[in-house]
């Protein structure tokens, strides 16, 4: 009983998070993408624009969902269902964080503790592939179809080194589970270079980190790859005939999978939760980064440019945020508090790190998007079987040997 | 909980299988027989296979089907046409498949009387490392064999793909 | 409600999708409808290698059943190129009217 009040409610905090952290990437992906563009982005709805999330999901529920005459009814419907909730059960197997002792209960930050994570998280992926090719084949649309096909051609080429590379990690790691893998990631070479298993002294897993992140660029159908919707040829590819709450399933389905292979290939190469400094330093970090973005916050809305009169008032409340988010990192410090408080706050150091090295990845995604233009499709083909491919076994044959002779 | 969870997914399976058989869109075929490999990666791991549940969405669900599903839409093959079939086959299919059924299951029941109940844990020999140990020493020239067999299957299906046939 | 079910009745749930296998074989006319049957049928034999293999408590059964679905994999590759080659030449998915070899 005690361990499904528990389940529930992680559950229930994962889908939150999940689900709004979802729908912000799309608001820090807009930001960023104008910025590098030398625009504002979204700034009306809400200071900066950060109800932007809020008012799509509004209009977007709203609107008349149409379907299309001559579309076949059950799949139509089934498509985005499918890739919502595959996108959605895959982060289930995902640790985030170390273990955690509250009120006397001992639980793992993850929904589900599976020996075999990794494996499920590489099914449910090869899965999501119908949600894209049936809505594409469903909608009765030659772009549709055509975008359908694409992807679905797509995501087999691209299984194949994303699974290469994906394995010589494991052959280090020697087990399937994602905790344990983080786990043998902790500690630090001379000192101060973390053992992850892209520092690996054995054998760095820097080349198959690169494999995996091109695949897995390819695997959420992102720009360069993001050929089954792309929109100059295909009008909007295999979404086209969707509108409403069935185009918000493949547009949150979209931003989830990143989220999850994110995820992935944080705990795979870059150490999961573990710090990227030696402790003294590592605990400090987060709560100078806050301390130091309330300071900035504040600074900028002392000063603020008459035309952005709003900031006189936001900035200040964003700044004690900060400040707020600094005050919770710093809880562990603080002995004479109660201990509930004290592990809350030991606690969510390595969800920081987590989040960090999430972050990072996600941020890469956008830098990409802004920089490279599409593939044309027999490139896209010929870069993964005749160079992606090979490279990856040939990596893989590499790291084999290596741990072979290590043994 | 091991009963019911045989009784569901037993179910989705025969249910599914029925369908594959009956509709007459292939896509429909394909996805229910998606929908058979789905539910048998459950019985799998009920059983304790929990690498085999895994390689059969993977392989089976994940790259298999997926070329399936791919070859027909890139054939856009529609709806089978229905021909009139033999009056032996429209009268006695169904009944004789049934009559067959039951008695292969019968004969089941007859010759195995006392097989275990099945419950869940009882088996634990199926996780990865033991299927990688079996595989690499004591079953390594099938393991080889069937490499070749695989590279023979890639080199058959270029030159039939080729465009001058 | 039984807690458990004896193992014999999983060997009965692969009889019975082996004969619904056989029977899309036979009366389907759609030659990828039939070939999907075929492979029902090996993933009906692979839960009865899984059945037995728990009845033992050997992982032997796994082996066989990872090559059966290996050998599916090449399978479907070459018999869906086959497909592909069939259909340029005939533009046609149905088997009874592939019969150029008959007359």
């Amino acid at each position: 009983m005690e361990f499904i009040i528990i389940s529930l409610i992680k559950a229930a905090l994962v889908a939150f998070v999940l689900l709004t952290l979802a729908a912000y990437l799309v608001w820090i992906e807009r930001k960023v993408l104008a910025h590098i563009q030398l625009r504002i982005g979204p700034y009306r709805v809400g200071p900066h624009g950060l109800l932007q999330p809020l008012s799509d999901l509004i209009k977007l529920v709203t609107k008349e969902g149409v379907i299309p005459s001559q579309v076949n009814k059950f799949y139509y419907l089934l498509a985005p269902f499918l890739a919502v909730a595959l996108a959605l059960i895959s982060i289930s197997v995902v640790p985030f964080g170390a273990q955690i002792e509250l009120f006397g209960y001992k639980t793992y930050l993850e929904l589900a503790n599976v020996n075999i994570g990794i494996l499920v998280i590489l099914a449910v992926s090869a899965m999501s592939v119908y949600g894209v090719a049936l809505g594409g084949w469903a909608s009765n649309n030659k772009y549709s179809l055509l975008g359908g096909l694409r992807s679905s051609a797509q995501m087999i080429s691209y299984e194949l080194p994303m699974s290469l590379a994906l394995v010589s990690p494991l052959l280090i790691a020697n087990t399937l589970s994602l905790r344990e893998i983080a786990e043998m990631q902790s500690g630090f070479y001379l000192g101060f270079i973390p053992k992850w298993f892209i520092f690996n002294a054995q054998a760095p897993q820097i080349f198959a980190f690169v494999i995996f992140m091109i695949a897995a660029f390819a695997e959420t159908n992102r720009i360069p790859f993001d050929l089954p919707e792309a929109e100059n040829e295909l009008v909007a590819g295999f979404h086209t005939e969707y509108s409403s709450t069935c185009f918000a399933a493949f547009f949150t389905a979209e931003y989830v999978n990143m989220v999850t292979i994110s995820a992935l290939a944080t705990h795979l190469y870059l150490g999961g939760w573990n710090p990227a400094l030696p402790e003294p330093v590592a605990s400090v970090v987060p709560i100078l980064l806050f301390a130091g973005a309330g300071l900035l916050l504040f600074f900028h809305g002392m000063q603020t440019l008459a035309t952005r009169t709003w900031d006189k008032y936001t900035f200040p409340v964003f700044g004690v945020v900060a400040f707020g988010l600094a005050g919770v990192f710093s809880l562990k410090y603080l002995t004479f508090l109660p201990a509930p408080l004290l592990a809350i706050g030991g606690a969510l150091h390595p969800v920081f790190w987590f989040a960090a090295k999430v972050g990072a990845i996600l941020f890469l995604y956008i830098w990409v998007r802004g920089t490279l233009p599409r593939f044309r499709f027999d490139q896209l083909m010929r870069f993964t079987w005749t160079f992606l491919f090979p490279v990856a076994i040939v990596q893989l044959l590499a790291t084999g040997l290596i741990v072979a002779l290590g043994n | 909980m091991d009963a019911f969870l045989f009784f569901l997914f037993a179910a989705i399976a025969v249910a599914c299988g029925i369908n594959l058989v009956v509709q007459t869109h292939p896509i429909s075929s394909a996805l229910s027989l998606i929908g058979v490999m789905g539910a048998l990666a459950v019985l799998y791991l009920l059983l304790g296979a929990e690498f085999m549940a895994a390689a059969q969405m993977i392989v089976y669900a994940g790259a298999i089907m997926v070329l399936f599903v791919f070859v027909i839409m890139l054939l856009n093959a529609g709806a089978e046409t229905r021909k009139s079939r033999a009056t032996f086959a429209k009268l006695l299919g169904v009944p004789a498949l049934i009559g067959f059924l039951m008695t292969v299951s019968f004969l089941i029941q007859a010759l195995l009387p006392r097989t275990e109940p099945v419950k869940f844990g009882a088996f634990t020999g199926g996780t990865a490392q033991a299927i990688g140990k079996k595989l690499f020493t004591e079953y390594l020239l099938p393991f080889e064999v069937t490499s070749v067999l695989i590279l023979i299957a890639i080199l058959g299906a270029v030159v039939l793909a080729r465009k001058e046939i | 409600m039984p807690q458990t079910v004896p193992l014999s009745w999983y060997l009965i749930l692969s009889a019975i999708l082996f004969g619904l296998g056989v029977a899309g074989f036979i009366f389907r006319r759609n030659i990828i409808t039939v070939f999907m049957s075929i492979e029902l049928m090996l993933n009906a034999v692979n839960l009865s290698f899984i059945a037995f293999s728990y009845q033992l408590r050997q992982v032997d059964g796994h082996i066989f059943s990872f090559f059966v679905m290996v050998v599916a994999a090449a399978e479907a590759a070459v018999g869906l190129a086959i497909i592909l080659t069939v259909f340029k030449n005939r533009a046609t998915l149905a088997i009874d009217e592939v019969n150029s070899l008959k007359n």
